[in-house]
């Protein structure tokens, strides 16, 4: 059942993202951009934290998932050490998906050769 | 102005129309498959493994990243991609997509200007707005 509504969120998204694609006239990382916006403003509105723990990995895939992670380190960061936790917690819980995407991509570009 | 207002509307009839259904059903099915992909790795990982939700959803997120990386060097991330349109980009693979291929792109113009510097030509995007937007967001929450 879990995988049936990871499915459709996960589907949902991608297939109401291509439609403005295709509608609008955009392009695709304009695109990318506003689904991240639009992850974190709902992740601040705490709509998608209910979101994630129905859909799963159909919710935290998207790159709606990035937007909410980086709202949801800055909240889960607490406020007694005042402003400081804002850029402090921004990237408590992406920051190990980043640098590793970062670093693999580098050894991919030692070790494989452009194509074409 | 006219003259080009004259010449779209003239070339307008010739331009393939998107096939608006087709292209959502692909991305729709092929993202959706994506995710739920990305569901069972997760609850391999909660069940067979026995790792924290927490721990779990970021090995998901790294598994994810692996493979597109690994399939973005032998090329078949594109092929992949040109099918399913948004199914492919918009999802943290077409992120991690967009860092390796334009890595491997630049690699011929250098270590740190070619790679380095261009491993964020397309990808940067979503760091900026994402921080800049949460960044916003953190400190409406901190004042009101």
């Amino acid at each position: 059942m879990e995988y049936w509504i990871a499915f459709f969120v996960g589907g949902l998204i991608c297939g109401l993202a291509q439609f403005i694609i295709d509608r609008a006239n955009v392009a695709q990382i304009h695109m990318v951009a506003v689904l991240v916006s639009f992850g974190a403003i709902l992740g601040a509105l705490g709509v998608y934290d209910s979101l994630v723990s129905v859909a799963g990995a159909g919710a935290l895939l998207p790159m709606s998932g990035f937007g909410y992670l980086l709202v949801k380190g800055i909240w889960s960061h607490g406020t007694e050490q005042g402003w400081t936790n804002i850029g402090a917690g921004i990237f408590q819980f992406v920051g190990l998906e980043l640098s590793f995407t970062i670093v693999l991509s580098f050894f991919a570009a030692i070790i494989w050769k452009p194509r074409g | 102005m006219s003259l080009r207002k004259n010449y779209q509307h003239a070339v307008k009839q010739f331009q393939p129309k998107p096939s608006y259904i087709a292209n959502s059903l692909k991305a729709f099915i092929s993202g959706g498959l994506l995710c739920a992909c990305g569901e069972a790795l997760r609850k391999l990982y909660m069940n067979g493994f026995n790792v924290s939700a927490v721990n779990a959803d970021h090995l998901m997120m790294l598994t994810i990243i692996l493979l597109a990386v690994l399939f973005t060097a032998l090329g078949v991330y594109d092929t992949f991609s040109q099918f399913a349109g948004a199914g492919a980009t918009i999802l943290l693979s077409g992120f991690a997509n967009s860092l390796a291929s334009a890595a491997i792109e630049h690699r011929s113009e250098g270590w740190v200007g070619g790679v380095a510097n261009q491993m964020f030509k397309v990808g940067g995007a979503v760091i900026v707005y994402g921080v800049v937007v949460a960044f916003v967001l953190g400190v409406v929450h901190y004042i009101v």
